[in-house]
């Protein structure tokens, strides 16, 4: 890859040519908000399921 | 026009209400003298600005009024029930706002140039600017109020909606004013303030009228 | 069935709340896997197999990130706004939900463009904050978003909330050119001797492909969210009808 530093190829890769900070950083906080979206709807979305549920399952008992 | 009179006969009663955005205005500018150096070549530089930020404030201030009590005793539903078309009646009390508030901003902003050491060229640029930029300020503002109206915290959300549509009259009010401290030419400017002044005034109203039928349905 | 017919046939199915939500929920796990694989071709595209910047060195790599971060940003508030118009004009209930299921995301994608902006920033330019044209629009930007969410929440019935802010949107949208257009040009007035950084140089295919596959993969995250909290919605507000019902108690 880069001129012969005697880094092995994936420390070179890691070290993002002393940027390493800069990039990884941008990288995870990238990785780190989506996922935080990504859960946060889910996790939503399957409390609301779980509420329902036993909302409706409650009225039928209710009902019946 | 009936309407306009009354608003600013009912305005006009209200003499604290016209006093304390101006004297809010002078305090600001005033401040930063203190704040940062009362030295004149330093206030030439930050001057315009200065005046520019605490006009936009000042207006601000002044708005959180304007619906309030008419929302508050049911007025605007009679407003907006009326026969008479409804963005008319808001371009009235807009205006009648602005004239209230918005103008004695601009007229003691002269004096203010002096306090910070502005020449007397460019305090006719900033009067200028002033006299376009703020009704636009007034106009979008009260889009703002018109849109928070009933709602409990509606200062703090009434800025946060509100400045980000406040950026282009301030870049180019303030910049006007700065380009004519440097002898440099100021027209285009003040064409963009007049362009959107106009574009103010004509959708402005309507947008209100719809912003606070939407409010009116949240009781 | 003319096909004019056919078209508003099916335009009047998916605004169905249970058609769109099944609809919706077979869609997901295909486009959640179709991200993942864009997103790690445009890494891996990204990271090591584009070359280095001849100015930059490996810090030029923050792009792959940063420009899908700012395109999205925008692309997620002109949905908002064309959505809220769709509801404010023809009373659509979907374009509402699909509105508000899109704020926090495009506010997230936002509040990363500026990070993003920023890392990049302090290697190139030796500090973390520049008034760039760039970076000050996004900051703008930002402050719409948060308006938009912050009007929603403060009010508490859901269809005025959604009306007075499908009215703040629309101000927003029609704003925006002009403040990207002033913001420019003050920053071309204050503008330092060099040029920014943040312009690309001439792009090359190998730098293209990751970031358009980036790109992609931001689009498809972004609809895989508005699915999701769509369905979200469409649950909490339908949630006394047969068709929830019918769902929630065969589980």
């Amino acid at each position: 890859m880069g001129e012969g530093t005697g880094d092995i190829p994936m420390m070179e890769f890691l070290n993002m040519g002393g940027y390493a900070g800069y990039v990884w950083s941008s990288y995870g906080i990238v990785v780190l908000v989506l996922y935080l979206n990504m859960f946060f709807s889910r996790r939503r979305h399957q409390a609301l399921l779980r509420r329902l549920k036993r909302l409706h399952n409650s009225t039928d008992n209710n009902e019946s | 026009m009936a309407m306009l009179i009354r608003d600013l006969r009912i305005a006009f009663r209200q003499r604290a209400e016209i006093m304390l955005p101006v004297i809010f205005f002078v305090v600001v500018v005033s401040l930063f003298p203190l704040a940062i150096s009362p030295d004149p070549a330093v206030l030439k530089t930050i001057g315009p600005g200065v005046i520019w930020v605490a006009a936009l404030l000042s207006v601000l201030m002044s708005l959180q009024n304007l619906f309030r009590s008419d929302f508050d005793d049911g007025a605007i539903e009679q407003i907006l029930l009326s026969p008479y078309p409804g963005a008319l009646l808001v371009l009235a009390r807009v205006l009648a706002q602005w004239c209230v508030t918005g103008l004695p901003l601009i007229l003691i902003s002269p004096l203010l140039g002096l306090l910070l050491h502005l020449d007397f060229h460019i305090i006719k640029v900033l009067f200028v600017s002033l006299l376009l930029g703020v009704p636009y300020l007034s106009m979008v503002g009260a889009i703002g109020v018109a849109l928070t109206v009933g709602l409990r915290q509606a200062g703090a959300l009434l800025s946060l909606l509100v400045l980000p549509l406040y950026v282009p009259v301030l870049i180019f009010g303030s910049n006007a004013v700065v380009s004519a401290a440097k002898d440099m030419s100021y027209n285009g400017q003040l064409l963009w303030l007049s362009a959107l002044l106009v574009i103010a005034t004509t959708l402005g109203p309507f947008v209100i009228s719809s912003a606070l039928k939407v409010s009116c349905s949240y009781r | 069935m003319s096909k004019v017919d056919k078209l508003w046939l099916w335009f009047h199915r998916m605004a169905s709340p249970a058609y769109f939500y099944n609809i919706a929920g077979r869609l997901l796990p295909w486009i959640a896997v179709a991200t993942i694989i864009l997103m790690l071709v445009g890494s891996v595209g990204g990271l090591v197999y584009a070359p280095a910047d001849y100015q930059q060195g490996d810090g030029f790599r923050i792009i792959y990130v940063h420009v899908p971060s700012a395109w999205m940003s925008m692309f997620v508030y002109m949905v908002m706004a064309v959505n809220s118009a769709i509801f404010l004009i023809w009373h659509i209930k979907l374009s509402d939900i699909v509105a508000r299921s899109s704020a926090v995301i495009g506010a997230s994608f936002t509040f990363l463009a500026l990070v993003t902006g920023s890392i990049w920033g302090k290697p190139m330019w030796g500090t973390w904050w520049i008034w760039d044209a760039r970076l000050t629009s996004e900051l703008i930007l930002l402050f719409l978003y948060l308006g938009y969410i912050g009007l929603r929440s403060a009010i508490d019935d859901r269809r005025v909330a959604g009306r007075a802010a499908g009215i703040l949107a629309l101000v927003g949208a029609i704003n925006i050119p002009i403040i990207h257009y002033s913001v420019v040009w003050w920053n071309t007035l204050h503008q330092p001797a060099s040029v920014s950084k943040l312009d690309n140089p001439s792009i090359e295919l190998s730098m293209l492909i990751p970031l358009l596959s980036m790109a992609l993969a931001f689009k498809l995250f972004y609809l895989f969210i508005v699915l999701v909290n769509s369905r979200s919605e469409l649950l909490e507000q339908e949630k006394r009808s047969q068709w929830v019902k019918e769902l929630v108690t065969s589980q």
